[in-house]
């Protein structure tokens, strides 16, 4: 063994490689998620940009421009040959393109041309029903969800005093989180479709996405409730405040972002289960938009069409052709568009509040 | 109230000042405020006060003084009945009587308690808001609505809490942004605010620097002249700078209570003696 020039001099040896292994290690497994995470999103976007950014059409008037993909409803695609040319359209243009050819020909005398085309469901339109029902399932879903899990988080953070039914409580919230989404989708089948006679409905649908968030929103928000320093809470009932004026006033306010927080991670789980949702509020198909009702209390009992059971079924109940595809990883690539929309704006308000009350 | 800040008037008083309380402060007879009768707390099953009796008087300063767990801060907020908000608590027996009004009686209202009976902490908790909503905030429950009345208040209580000065031009800014002794003495303020006939002091400098307890001390000696103060406290020189009467209390037990002059120079009770001289605790 060769002497050290001093005591401080490094020691090589297995400790030391050891070391540096494992932080390569780590470094590694890190890597490789990001990596997996680029790689799917990033398919995602290079298939799915081009259903969206080949779609924009200009409009003879107001806002001129228009994209099929994304405000339209889906449409079955047309594909002919005509005079030697490949041609493909969507239902309503065929449609108006065979009259047009008909009237034409009847007009010269000639015979009506025979039309023969091959069509494929759902490959052209675009997905506006699906984005405005994924919209209103997440807002009713989370609505539903922040006032019954704040409520119940608050009683058990403010009120309840701690006795084993109020533990008992908490493990049954606690073990709701485990269960899966598509039992959720068939209690909500059982509960509100079938027992509450709602049909297949937004008010199902509402209910049952916000059950299944319900134990994320009820233990985030209980944290957050905690985190609020006791000082706030003696200091405001020292003053003569009551327990609501307490918490209303001096507890929830500080404790909103965090609550917010938790209803992020909410929102892009209500807007992604597919499960829950198949059963109790989306239709394959609906040609006509959530508004379009005779009367109010329609708009609560009608089913809607959503983005990830869209997805499902042009993945998985179409066949499938070169012109599916398209469809999928559009649909997919504006759904996560959309998720980033709504998660993203609720992160903004979350630091807005955040920003003014800090402690 | 005095409008002119005490801060400014009073000569700045050093820390090394010789024991203020003289015996003439009890000369004359002083009316009792709060009488506590033969009290018994309870936390749960463990029993934290004995048989406590004590007749606090009115618009005078009141120090508790005591080793840690002696009782001193539970029998401060029985007072306010803050202990209700902790589990398990109760009075087994006896009573406390503000103005011969028995507060833990079924008729009284902890909330209307409150309001007459403040509280400040030890640890200063200035809500995360404005100075001006902090000071605003009992009035606020209240439902104090007209602008001119809070203006008013704010201004007379942050000058009868010696802070007018210092914060008149950032009332709007948080109060998270003053000082600790800042923020103890807006806590104070806060207190006043809502004119309440005692204020609970719980340890109130212990997380102060000298200066700032010497503001905090001065500011006691001004609020004597309008409210009773109770104040509990660890050293035994600021009970000895700024109270009129001292109560010496050892495992859950009221060993002695008299003029804190007596209490300092002259106790009856050996345990009092070793206490005040350092001998223990």
């Amino acid at each position: 063994m060769t002497a050290l020039p001093h005591s401080f001099a490094p020691r090589r040896g297995f400790q030391r490689r050891c070391e540096s292994t494992i932080a390569w290690v780590f470094r590694a497994a890190t890597y490789a998620i990001l990596l997996s995470g680029v790689f799917v999103i990033g398919n995602i976007c290079l298939k799915g940009l081009p259903a969206v950014t080949n779609s924009f059409r200009s409009l003879e008037q107001f806002p001129y421009v228009t994209n099929t993909f994304l405000f339209e409803a889906p449409e079955s695609l047309y594909v002919f040959e005509q005079d030697g040319v490949k041609r493909e359209m969507g239902d309503k243009e065929y449609r108006s393109y065979r009259e047009a050819e008909t009237a034409r020909a009847t007009a010269e005398g000639r015979p009506v041309p025979e039309f023969k085309a091959a069509s494929y469901v759902y490959a052209a339109g675009g997905i506006w029903p699906c984005i405005v029902g994924t919209v209103l399932l997440v807002l009713g879903a989370m609505t539903i969800a922040l006032l019954l899990g704040v409520s119940s988080a608050i009683f058990l953070s403010e009120y309840a005093r701690d006795s084993v039914f109020v533990r008992f409580i908490r493990l049954a919230i606690l073990n709701l989180a485990g269960v899966p989404s598509i039992v959720f989708g068939l209690f909500g089948f059982a509960m509100f479709v079938l027992f509450f006679d709602w049909n297949v409905s937004l008010m199902a649908g509402w209910f049952t996405l916000a059950f299944m968030v319900l134990p994320v929103v009820i233990t985030a928000s209980e944290e957050a409730l905690k985190a609020v320093p006791k000082g706030f809470r003696e200091g405001s009932l020292a003053l003569g405040a009551t327990k609501w004026q307490t918490i209303r006033k001096n507890v929830l306010p500080y404790a909103l972002p965090g609550i917010l927080t938790s209803s992020i991670l909410g929102i892009a789980r209500v807007a992604g289960e597919t499960a829950p949702i198949m059963f109790t509020a989306a239709y394959v198909v609906r040609d006509k938009l959530p508004w379009e009702v005779s009367k109010f209390g329609d708009f609560f009992f009608q089913g809607v069409m959503a983005l990830p059971y869209h997805i499902y079924v042009v993945s998985s109940k179409i066949p499938q052709n070169e012109y599916t595809q398209g469809v999928q990883y559009g649909t997919a690539f504006v759904f996560l568009g959309l998720v980033a929309l709504i998660a993203g704006s609720s992160i903004l308000l979350r630091n807005k509040l955040r920003g003014r009350y800090q402690w | 109230m005095e409008n002119t800040s005490p801060a400014a008037a009073a000569p700045t008083r050093s820390l090394a000042m010789p024991l203020r309380a003289t015996p003439k402060d009890d000369a004359e007879p002083v009316p009792t405020l709060i009488d506590v009768r033969n009290l018994d707390f309870y936390y749960g099953a463990k029993q934290a006060l004995f048989d406590i009796n004590i007749e606090i008087p009115d618009r005078r300063v009141t120090a508790f003084i005591g080793p840690s767990g002696c009782g001193k801060s539970t029998l401060l907020r029985c007072l306010n009945r803050m202990n209700d908000l902790i589990d398990g608590t109760a009075v087994k027996r006896g009573a406390i009587k503000i103005r011969d009004i028995d507060i833990y009686g079924p008729s009284v209202d902890p909330i209307e308690l409150r309001k007459r009976v403040g509280m400040v902490f030890q640890k200063s908790n200035p809500f995360p808001k404005s100075i001006y909503e902090n000071i605003i905030y009992g009035l606020r429950i209240q439902g104090v609505k007209s602008k001119t009345k809070l203006d008013e208040v704010v201004e007379k209580s942050l000058r009868g809490a010696a802070l007018w000065d210092e914060v008149k031009d950032r009332l709007h800014e948080s109060g998270l942004g003053l000082s600790g002794g800042q923020q103890q003495r807006l806590c104070i303020a806060r207190t006043i605010a809502v004119e309440p006939e005692v204020i609970l002091m719980d340890e109130p400098c212990s997380a102060l620097d000298p200066i700032a307890t010497a503001k905090v001390e001065e500011l006691i000696h001004e609020l004597k002249k309008q409210f009773t103060i109770i104040i509990v406290t660890h050293s035994m020189q600021q009970a000895a700078r700024c109270s009129d009467r001292t109560a010496f209390f050892y495992m859950g037990k009221l060993i002695e209570f008299d003029a804190t002059h007596n209490i300092f120079m002259n106790p009856k009770n050996p345990q009092t003696e070793a206490y005040v001289s350092g001998r223990f605790g």
